[in-house]
């Protein structure tokens, strides 16, 4: 296979080389392709249409149509509109207004509105904040809930064990703010379109483009107009291709072009693999009775047991209406495939600690989303020519903090100004076309980022013993509370999440109540009120390297776990129509975009690319 | 005959947002929820531009009316194909009491001053469904009306117009200028791609006040009171047909 593969590279760099208008580049699931194809089996029926997995050179359905791209060339292009997208965006647009220079920023966002695929807990930490925007308060920037009480408890089935919270543990949230991630994205996003960035909400980055050396040349956003089997519409038009001298990286969590960058550019080859947890969240309306704005609740605990990493937050905002945001983070190396963690989630609210402070309110907002788990030791390379990775992408949480927020801002930051002076340079020499800025890495580990991450590194691996949760706290109060993180020793992480999976017949399936519909609810109740939305007639983004491994293996090995951990009801392992045998269906539409199915498939055979720019979840605030 | 087509388009919340009442009851949420243009709307501008491609007239000019963010949908249909945007500034109060008389009052103003040959409009949107705006423009401009469109040809200085009607479908011919209300089967709207947003940018969108128009504001409508529709009763199973008249004589149905 190898050298077919080889073969099959040579021709396609020929045809580049030919091709003047048209940039087609080497598709990585190409020799996947030929692979699929030997093996197969008819008898599974077609799930996946996409043409990552089908390319479109080879289907006669495409022949003769139009495949040229609009091109636009830009000084820095950025995919993704969070806050590390947006910290980068505003800081080069201040340098060029100081230094009065000139500076195209283009920033593409896959939601139709910035802030609108956001989610997240939240309590900023301001330090980013007011290192790049000194007066956001004056700007009217939505922090409107200082932390006034911080609560900590280790719960059991029934009772509620409380811990203190003593002044150098990773939790305290004195001088921080619980703020609606979303708002103040958004705000972001309008203070950085008065610098005078270019955004682009509603187009998603679909494809990375390359020069001829090698080196990143932009990004094209994604085509529109292809039906649900593949083939053209009458309403089919290409992407547009942004050229940039560097290109940022900002997608979040477990991004599906920074995927294809670390396999081209082998950028994992000295970091641990990353290591995820699912966050699911949802926004309450509560009696005014019960609320008490600026307090924060974190536990560990029921509902998981003490070896699944993961715990709970209840944040009070204060904006006006008593609203509070609640949720709770699994961590995505469980090894039950029975759990599920929306069902998780849905009964840990009914816990009696946390079951009065919701009773009489109603439910407003749920959205679901992945994060990182991995710190330090799953930071992969940061730069390579012509692009570079900021904010969760490769990932900078402060995982007992749970905050990543601010050193995703900061990275960006640091992105930013490393940028400008290389971009701005008279005499810039570059051996490739596209810009490399390994500068950035260098000041991202010379940057108080950096120091962070390193006295908590070991505090998340640390929970892999016998003890779990418990061999965890110990370990933390010990090296981090008493030590800061200085011992010398680096603890690991035990591998892929998607490899932790036990086989189905060795664990015991989980009896999870059932939603009461006033404190729990189901799940398709609460995927509506995530507003998400996709074109129906397109293929479905949630693509399978092989269709048959689902039902083969999936269902067979593991009793099918992505029906369980997605958020959104995506997956179904339906009865086939004739005869016997299960089918998976993929509900395309639900989708959240969280990236849990990618990461915790036990056989990696789900690749999660990005749909039709606008769909995806209508978050507001969250 | 000026060849100038006039859109209107409205900006809407979202199709897919699960609405929510504001907690006092006076309209539902709108801050920062998502919102996109009508899909009607979007119909109609699809169906001025088709014209114009088929150079049967010259200039599409879309309109909308009220605050800032309004200018978002302008440019939405302006990166459709639409030439140039006027934004009516309707904002406050007049905006939550802006209804479909107030808007087809300041269109037939805008058609008089523009001089336009013809107005293309939703049939309703999807936030009121009042379904009036169309009708009433043609009422005040005193223009014939070809309303809930699925076909649209142009012969000479006639509209041919097939229109979707509770007995199936009608085919009227009614003289220009006229206006046009676009139903769901007339097209499959083009998207908006990216180059042609940043085209777009460049296209004038202009700025005008009802009172220039001449138009006042005023509703004659008073909204008291929005609520949730009720919640949906569960149904109840019954095992044989007497069990069923028995629930039907209890609960007085019968």
């Amino acid at each position: 296979k190898v050298p077919l593969c080889f073969l099959t590279l040579i021709t396609h760099r020929c045809l580049r080389a030919l091709k003047t208008a048209q940039t087609e580049h080497v598709s990585p699931q190409l020799y996947t392709t030929l692979h699929r194809r030997a093996c197969s089996s008819v008898s599974t029926p077609r799930i996946t249409t996409h043409y990552t997995i089908h390319p479109r050179e080879k289907d006669p359905r495409w022949e003769g149509i139009e495949m040229e791209r609009f091109a636009d060339e830009a000084d820095v292009v950025i995919v993704g509109g969070g806050p590390a997208g947006l910290s980068a965006a505003i800081r080069l647009k201040q340098l060029a207004n100081e230094q009065e220079k000139e500076l195209r920023v283009c920033l593409v966002e896959k939601a139709s509105q910035i802030g609108a695929h956001t989610l997240s807990g939240a309590c900023l930490e301001p330090s980013s904040l007011n290192e790049l925007i000194p007066d956001w308060k004056e700007r009217g920037a939505p922090l409107n809930t200082p932390v006034t009480e911080d609560v900590f408890s280790i719960l059991t089935e029934k009772y509620r064990i409380p811990v203190p919270i003593l002044p150098g543990l990773p939790m305290v949230n004195h001088g921080n703010y619980i703020v609606r991630l979303g708002n103040f994205v958004r705000w972001l996003g309008e203070q950085a379109e008065e610098l005078g960035v270019e955004l682009y909400p509603g187009y998603a980055a679909s494809e990375v483009l390359f020069h001829e050396d090698g080196s990143v040349k932009g990004v094209a956003t994604n085509d529109v107009g292809i039906a649900k089997d593949g083939s053209p519409k009458d309403v089919f038009e290409r992407g547009m291709e942004l050229h940039a001298k560097v290109t940022i990286f900002g997608e979040g969590c477990h991004g599906h072009l920074a995927k294809q960058l670390y396999k081209h550019f082998n950028l994992r080859e000295n970091c641990e693999p990353q290591t995820y947890a699912i966050g699911l969240k949802e926004v309450w309306m509560i009696d005014e009775k019960k609320w008490r704005p600026g307090r924060v609740e974190h536990s560990v605990g029921w509902p998981l047991n003490r070896n699944t990493y993961g715990g709970s937050f209840l944040y009070h905002l204060n904006e006006g209406e008593p609203l509070v945001a609640l949720g709770l983070v699994v961590g995505l190396d469980y090894t039950n495939p029975y759990l599920s963690p929306f069902r998780e989630f849905q009964r840990w609210k009914h816990h009696p600690f946390v079951a009065p402070t919701l009773e009489g309110g109603h439910r407003i907002a749920y959205g679901a989303r992945a994060l990182n788990e991995g710190g330090l030791q799953s930071i992969p390379k940061l730069t390579f020519p012509g692009g570079l990775l900021i904010g969760c992408s490769p990932g900078f949480m402060n995982v007992p903090k749970i905050k990543g927020t601010h050193t995703a801002m900061k990275s960006g930051m640091l992105a930013a100004e490393t940028i400008f002076a290389k971009v701005t340079a008279e005499d810039v020499e570059s051996e490739t076309a596209g810009l490399h800025v390994p500068e950035y890495a260098e000041a991202l580990k010379s940057s108080w980022v950096w120091k962070e991450l390193h006295a908590v590194r070991n505090i998340r691996p640390s929970f892999h013993n016998y003890f779990g949760l418990y061999g965890g706290m110990i370990y933390t109060g010990i090296f981090y509370w008493i030590f800061r993180g200085k011992e010398p020793w680096t603890l690991k992480h035990c591998g892929l999440d998607a490899h932790q999976l036990k086989p189905a017949k060795d664990c015991t399936p989980i009896e999870y109540p059932k939603p009461d519909g006033k404190i729990s609810f189901d799940l398709l109740s609460s995927v509506a009120l995530s507003g998400t939305n996709h074109e129906g007639d397109q293929p479905p983004h949630l693509t399978l390297k092989d269709d048959s491994v689902p039902v083969n293996r999936n269902l067979a090995v593991f009793d099918g776990p992505e029906q369980r951990f997605c958020p959104a009801g995506v997956y179904e392992y339906v009865p086939l129509e004739s005869g016997d045998g299960m089918r998976l269906q993929i509900n395309a539409q639900n989708c959240v975009h969280c990236k849990t199915c990618d990461i915790k498939d036990p056989s990696q055979n789900i690749n999660w690319v990005v749909p039709e720019g606008g769909g995806g979840p209508a978050y507001n605030g969250m | 005959m000026s060849g100038r087509v006039l859109v209107g388009v409205k900006r809407v919340i979202d199709y897919a947002v699960k609405i929510r009442v504001k907690p006092d009851n006076s309209g539902v949420v709108t801050d920062g929820v998502k919102h996109s243009m009508n899909p009607f709307c979007e119909i109609a501008v699809e169906e001025a531009v088709k014209l114009k491609e088929k150079k049967l007239i010259k200039e599409v000019v879309a309109v909308s009316c009220g605050p800032q963010q309004a200018q978002e949908t302008i440019r939405t249909a302006l990166a459709m194909g639409a030439d140039r945007g006027i934004h009516v500034q309707v904002t406050g109060k007049d905006y939550e009491t802006l209804g479909p008389l107030q808007v087809s009052k300041i269109l037939a103003a805008l058609a008089k001053k523009e001089d336009a040959q013809l107005i293309i409009l939703g049939k309703q949107a999807i936030d009121d469904d009042c379904n009036q705006t169309g009708q009433m423009t043609a009422a005040l401009l005193d223009w014939p009306q070809g309303t809930f469109a699925s076909e649209v040809s142009m012969e000479g200085d006639k509209l041919k117009v097939v229109r979707e009607i509770d007995g199936g479908l009608e085919m009227i011919k009614i003289n220009t200028p006229a206006v046009v209300s676009a139903d769901l089967r007339l097209n499959t709207p083009r998207y908006a791609t990216l180059p042609n947003i940043m085209k777009a940018k460049k296209k004038k969108i202009a700025n005008v006040n009802p009172a220039d128009l001449g138009v006042d504001l005023t509703s004659r409508v008073e909204i008291l009171r929005v609520d949730e529709p009720p919640q949906r009763q569960a149904g109840v199973k019954v095992e044989t047909v007497d069990d069923l008249v028995g629930k039907l004589k209890d609960t007085g149905r019968i």
